[in-house]
């Protein structure tokens, strides 16, 4: 299947999603690796590559941007809705 | 790339393009610059609007702009043609640049006698300057020589996904193989001091990477007010951007991973090679300027929604961030970092800019050079006229 994800960074635990991805639909990465959407993730956002627990970084563009307020898991969309962007 | 076949200067800089330029040190001059421009082909005006009624940080800005504008490598001569009653003076201009071994003239419209007479001997003097151009030679040049300069202008909610990383794949490249790399526009850097700081060779560099951003950001709200802090908008949260960090990696990608080796002033010449950081606008033309003015030979500008905008004597090589916009403005566009959409790598992005770049150095043509989208110079202006 041909990716529908992009990793910026190798660093990055975020990649972007270079289509509307639907809940429970294939996300497909630049290396073949393949697993389900847990949330509608719309075309230019975040898609989470591993699982994380609430505080950890989040890394795009090899940079933390934010850290996560919950758990996340493989496969979560990331926005402002799961980000403590308080401080910011 | 160890080498590249380059113009070297008598102050050991090296141009890839061996150009005679008309430079008015006031803007009253400018038609004359035009007049004799128009008899000589070949000779490039560098036309801009300022030289006279500013004062502040501005008089001696725009003097060391224009002064360091002379020195850029690609320009092989220059004549100054000033009016005689400017601030800026041309005299100035001229000593600065022969500092700099570099071949230069000068002529004043009201000396001559008005500016049919300037005209008149400012032919005779570009024909003269173009013929010494056509004694230069290019030679091997180590890489060192090379001065990269990074622009972005009309982003799009793209340009930080593919555009602006696949330069910053060049970027690193570039600085790998031993050429300097200038990122500027101090205000796309908002929100990422603590990160660049990290990048910072060493502690005082650090510094002023925080005090550039701090001092642009000040700026920012004097400008625009309560606006300054809605820098990351509905608009950008909607596109997937979730903080100003985010927004602003976006842009500082250009410079891909590598240290910063030192912070400069707009249009200072660096003293370091490597990635440089240079204080300036955002604004496209008048941070285009500043690149020539540090002595950069070309210029990778990324852009979104498609600027045709090049620069008098700097190749300016335009990425552009979607295969829709690049198909829409083929003829303005040397490279489609829209692919990477379609499942092409960063990494292919990158390969293919220096490809381009070592094409470029010896000689082949930006679409913005065949296009001729020379503009004007545009001088960074920070006080109001009197």
């Amino acid at each position: 299947m041909k990716p529908n994800v992009i990793i910026i960074h190798p660093k990055d635990n975020v990649g972007v999603a270079l289509t509307d991805i639907h809940k429970d639909e294939s996300i497909v990465l630049p290396d073949g690796e393949a697993f389900p959407a847990l949330a509608d993730i719309g075309f230019s956002h975040k898609v989470l590559l591993t699982n994380i627990s609430r505080g950890a970084d989040i890394i795009k563009y090899g940079e933390t941007i934010a850290k996560v307020g919950q758990d996340l898991r493989k496969g979560d969309w990331v926005h402002v809705h799961n980000l403590n962007l308080e401080g910011e | 790339m160890q080498t590249f076949m380059g113009y070297e200067r008598a102050d050991g800089t090296a141009g890839i393009r061996n150009l005679v330029a008309i430079l008015p040190s006031v803007s009253c001059a400018n038609p004359v610059v035009e007049a004799i421009a128009r008899e000589v082909p070949g000779v490039v005006p560098l036309l801009h609007g300022h030289g006279c009624g500013r004062g502040g940080c501005d008089l001696p800005g725009h003097s060391g702009t224009l002064q360091n504008i002379c020195k850029n490598p690609n320009l092989s001569a220059v004549l100054v043609v000033g009016l005689g009653c400017e601030s800026l003076s041309a005299a100035r201009i001229e000593t600065v640049t022969a500092v700099a071994n570099r071949r230069v003239e000068r002529i004043m419209i009201q000396e001559a006698g008005g500016s049919g007479k300037a005209t008149a001997r400012g032919i005779e003097i570009a024909k003269e300057l173009l013929a010494f151009a056509a004694t230069q030679e290019r030679t091997p040049q180590p890489i060192d020589k090379l001065i990269i300069g990074l622009e972005c202008g009309g982003s799009d909610a793209f340009s930080g996904i593919t555009a602006n990383p696949g330069v910053g794949v060049a970027s690193d490249r570039l600085v790998k193989m031993g050429a300097s790399v200038i990122l500027t526009e101090t205000t796309e850097m908002i929100g990422t001091s603590h990160i660049l700081a990290k990048r910072a060779v060493d502690e005082k560099v650090a510094a002023q990477l925080v005090a550039m951003i701090t001092n642009q950001e000040k700026k920012t709200q004097q400008v625009l007010g309560p606006m300054a802090k809605r820098i990351i908008s509905p608009g950008n949260q909607d596109g997937g951007m979730s903080c100003i960090q985010e927004k602003a990696l976006g842009c500082i990608c250009k410079a891909g991973s590598s240290p910063i080796n030192q912070v400069t002033a707009y249009g200072e010449i660096p003293s370091q090679k490597g990635l440089i950081v240079m204080d300036g606008p955002g604004y496209d033309t008048e941070s285009m300027t500043g690149l020539a003015a540090a002595g950069a030979q070309i210029i990778i500008f990324t852009t979104g929604r498609g600027n045709p905008i090049g620069f008098p004597f700097v190749p300016v090589i335009k990425v552009v961030s979607t295969s829709k916009v690049y198909n829409h403005m083929k003829d303005d566009m040397d490279i489609n970092a829209g692919t990477v959409l379609e499942g092409r790598g960063i990494e292919s992005v990158g390969d293919e800019i220096i490809t381009l770049i070592e094409k470029v150095l010896t000689g082949e043509q930006t679409k913005a050079e065949l296009n001729r989208q020379n503009g004007i110079l545009c001088l960074y202006t920070q006080t109001t006229a009197f």
